[in-house]
């Protein structure tokens, strides 16, 4: 079937298979490969999306389930010239090493601040548990997004 | 007379630059294996055994081949060249050779149109297996004699009596490096019978090494390149998938890609070895150690991979920081139908030191010491001889530095109070708050630094001076540790120059740069990068007849007397340099010798919270007090001690590949092998103790494994304080604590 997506604003369309995630079609049929499959299973956060206000696991949304949808991935954040205060406090308090779970931390710490402007750290911690990093130990990735609730 | 009139260069060494890929990172623009596509590409699957032990009576790939979309599929039969690999014993078959081996082991692989068609043709694959009695105990596999490395160590008097004398079994479950980003790959035929080929690696050369031999091809014909990774921690120093899709690449003339799901990434790379050690410690009634005994196997799985390294380190390191005049060693890796075992993070030191701090506390109890004051009675430090292999420290060493520091630390004063958030088990059913015991433990830590035993351990870089800066060139691997920005730092440093790009180069461009393991890239890489930057320096100061050398160019009297671009119109200036650390040597036949080229310390301090009626923790607290010579980058540091501490946290409290009975694996996947989330982390205070040694770039040590390595005996100490359970076993899970033994 055809779908028809918002994505990161823009309209788009993907003819996809019954078996095809929101998460394969981003990637695969849209080319935004920012958003990143570690498990398949909704455990790691590694694929997050806003899916219409939501902070889902792309990789658990059937693309067919997700027809009409408006979609915000990591690529809609920011660019290069012009970051999120998210993705900036990342990069300044080393909280990517491989990055590879960034997108997906990015994604859904963007989400809270929007929704929680003074989020407290035991907060911020509840709403990134589903988010799994191997590489920080999470320290870098607290105080980045502490850092980026102060400069939004 | 030449004047230095060096500037102070921005972003050099010491500073917290920040890393270059950082950007693309958090963008979702850099690319990862997984990321990487060309025009017309066939993706491929694999075909995976589901026994630990078997014989294939019949293989059929006819209905494979024939389903529409599928473009090839290769069997153990279709290696053209060596069927076997492996970086030091190539005994792993590239495809299973008739005899499955182990759970997980690779039959068969399909390339095809698209994923889904490739996995579909993988299943309908006939694999007719005949299982046999698969070898899945240590202590079975020794006694059968297969063993893939026996390291003895004999030191000193086997006589000898001590005053006390401890005794203690421990056991250590296996740990995955379950990195976040899964194997993926790209082969693309050349058209002239060769392939590129980007994989999952830490050390390319070495792959390329085995990668022509099992292929058939010349070393010119093949060139592996570097692309971004996520993660590593041992799990790419050995092979995975890149024999497979490079060889249906040369077979279909078609680029192949692969990208493993979770539960290949578990059965397709080495993991961290399980261990059983019987330790006896003998010490006099001031607690200075007299003997010490120990017996250590570690399961090795099915195929050699790195495990005859492992088990030099577990053996030599057997003692920790300490010093023992008597020692006396049997370190067995043995093979079974596990799946194989292999590099990760600490990389045979972990299992060690977990049974040997654990003997520390037990004879401070036994001797009725503080167990820091018992520690420090014995600490190991420049001048002295390793326990084991009897080499004498001549490098700074502060043991006793880094256990003082980090008991100096304050301990935390907040108590779980009423807050569910802070109960062990967190908002479920759990004990009253007033039920919560506490418990502190310590241990500490010693590492190598890069390889050991007279290998011949060497880093290649390139520094070229470029019209408006300068290049890097390496092969050296960013894992994600943060290498680059070390690397672009020292650089900085010793040119003068700040415009620095790191370029990693595939095989053929330049020489091996080692593996991006063993604590090593710091030194080794930075320690080439160091040296030719310094030449490019002194051949851009000759050329131009000048005193410093900054962005601009070449200065003389504080006036610029060449830019980079006419340096690099009259030079060009490249520099390349192969660089070596010290000299090691092999042990003799008791495991004596200059095995090392040298040591870090590291000394952790955990706090627990236990609910002890549900088995329940919390880590409250981990601090750490390390040797790490000179700091490069305070930032990256930091992310590398706290990353750390969590693998070995991890390993302490939740971690573990389970096996059934049969040497299948119960839990490869996310859901079930558990990995700590921020909510499981606890807050992290580091002590950096700077003593510059004399070989690494501007006096820094390598860093990145010891802060897993003693992290985990530190918080089963702390549970045991809490609990008075005798926990040898981990990970701990709740029935240790609520039904071990005292």
């Amino acid at each position: 079937m055809i779908v028809q997506l918002t994505v990161n604003g823009e309209d788009r369309h993907a003819e996809v298979a019954g078996w095809e995630s929101l998460l394969w079609v981003l990637r695969e049929q849209l080319g935004l490969t920012g958003t990143k499959g570690a498990c398949e299973q909704g455990e790691c956060g590694s694929c997050s999306v806003i899916l219409d206000g939501e902070v889902v696991c792309s990789c658990l949304v059937m693309a067919a389930d997700a027809d009409g949808a408006d979609v915000t991935t990591v690529e809609g954040l920011g660019t290069p010239e012009d970051l999120h205060p998210v993705q900036e406090a990342f990069v300044a308090e080393g909280a990517v090493q491989c990055g590879y779970c960034t997108p997906g931390l990015v994604v859904a710490a963007a989400h809270l601040l929007e929704t929680n402007r003074r989020p407290e750290p035991d907060q911020i911690r509840e709403a990134l548990s589903g988010n799994l990093c191997r590489c920080t130990g999470y320290g870098a990735v607290l105080r980045a997004i502490e850092a980026a609730r102060e400069a939004m | 007379m030449s004047v230095e009139t060096r500037h102070r260069i921005r972003g050099g060494v010491g500073e917290s630059v920040t890393r270059p890929d950082g950007v693309p990172k958090v963008c979702g623009a850099f690319q990862y294996l997984d990321d990487l596509r060309a025009d017309g590409m066939l993706w491929a699957a694999t075909r995976r055994a589901t026994v630990a032990r078997g014989r294939i009576v019949a293989l059929d790939v006819g209905t494979a081949s024939a389903m529409p979309g599928v473009h090839d599929v290769i069997t153990f039969a279709d290696v053209p060249g060596r069927p076997y690999q492996g970086q030091i014993v190539p005994d792993q078959p590239v495809l299973c050779d008739g005899e499955i081996r182990h759970w997980g082991e690779a039959i068969a692989v399909v390339a095809a149109d698209d994923p889904e068609t490739a996995r579909l043709a993988a299943e309908a694959i006939t694999v007719d297996v005949e299982e046999l009695e698969p070898v899945v105990d240590v202590e079975r596999a020794l006694e059968l004699g297969d063993v893939f490395r026996h390291f003895p160590v004999r030191r000193g008097d086997p006589e000898a009596r001590g005053d006390v004398v401890v005794e203690g079994f421990y056991e250590m479950g296996t740990q995955d490096q379950a990195p976040l980003g899964t194997e993926a790959g790209l082969a693309v035929p050349d058209g002239h019978g060769g392939v590129d080929l980007w994989g999952p690696s830490q050390w390319t050369h070495v792959d390329h090494e085995q990668l022509v031999a099992c292929l058939g091809l010349r070393p010119e014909e093949l060139r592996v390149h570097i692309s971004g990774l996520g993660g590593a921690f041992g799990a790419r120093e050995d092979l995975t998938l890149q024999t497979h899709i490079a060889l249906l690449a040369l077979r279909t003339g078609r680029p192949v890609k692969q990208h493993y799901d979770r539960a290949d990434s578990f059965a397709a790379h080495v993991k961290r070895h399980a261990a059983r050690m019987w330790y006896r410690h003998e010490a006099d009634r001031d607690g200075r150690l007299v003997k010490v005994e120990a017996r250590m196997i570690l399961d090795g799985g099915a195929y050699q991979m790195t495990s005859q390294a492992v088990i030099a380190n577990a053996a030599t390191f057997a003692v920790g920081p300490y010093r023992c005049p008597n020692t006396f060693v049997d370190a067995y890796v043995v093979r079974t139908n596990h799946p194989p075992a292999g590099a990760m993070r600490g990389f045979g030191t972990n299992q060690a030191c977990f049974a040997a701090e654990s003997q520390m506390d037990r004879l401070a109890a036994e001797l009725g010491i503080d167990p820091l004051e018992l520690r420090l009675r014995n600490a190991l430090e420049p001048g002295d001889a390793l326990a084991t292999t009897g080499q004498v420290v001549t490098e700074p060493l502060p043991t006793s530095e880094v256990i003082r520091s980090v008991a100096a630390l304050p301990l935390p004063d907040d108590e779980p109070g009423d807050d569910p958030l802070r109960l062990p088990g967190g908002t479920g059913l759990t004990t009253p708050p007033d039920r919560v015991v506490r418990g502190v433990g310590y241990a500490v830590g010693i590492k190598n630094l890069a390889f050991s035993e007279g290998f011949d351990d060497y880093a290649e870089a390139r520094v070229t001076l470029t019209a408006d800066g300068a290049e890097v060139h390496t092969a050296a691997i960013e894992v994600g540790q943060g290498m680059v920005t070390v690397l672009i730092q020292i650089a900085r440093s010793a040119l003068g120059i700040e415009n620095v790009e790191v370029v990693f180069d595939d095989t053929s461009k330049i020489g091996s740069a080692g593996s991006s393991s063993a604590s090593r890239q710091t030194q080794m890489a930075g320690g080439a990068v160091l040296r030719a930057a310094e030449a490019a320096r002194s051949a851009a100061l000759a050329l131009a007849g000048g005193d410093d050398l900054d962005d601009l160019g070449v200065w003389r009297d504080g006036e610029l007397v060449m830019t980079l671009a006419e340096l690099a119109e009259r030079g060009p200036i490249s520099e390349w340099v192969r660089f070596r650390h010290p000299e090691t040597e092999e042990p003799d036949e008791n495991g004596q010798g200059r095995l090392h080229v040298d040591f870090s310390v590291a000394a952790h301090r955990a706090v627990v919270d236990v609910d002890p009626e549900l088995g329940l923790v919390r880590v409250v607290q981990i601090d750490i007090a390390q040797d790490v010579g000179r700091v490069i980058n305070p930032v990256q540091l930091r992310g590398q001690i706290e990353g750390g501490i969590a693998q070995g946290m991890g390993w302490a409290i939740m971690e573990e590949l389970v096996f059934r009975d049969d040497g299948t694996v119960a839990n490869p996947t996310f859901t079930d092998y558990l990995l700590p989330t921020i909510l499981d982390m606890p807050p992290v205070e580091a002590v950096l103790v700077e003593q510059p040694g004399t070989w690494g770039p501007f006096g820094a040590k390598g860093m990145a494994e010891l802060p897993t390595v003693s992290v985990t005996p530190a918080v089963v100490a702390a549970i045991r304080d809490a609990t008075g359970k005798a926990l040898r076993r981990v990970p701990v899970r709740p029935e240790d604590i609520v039904f071990g033994d005292g």
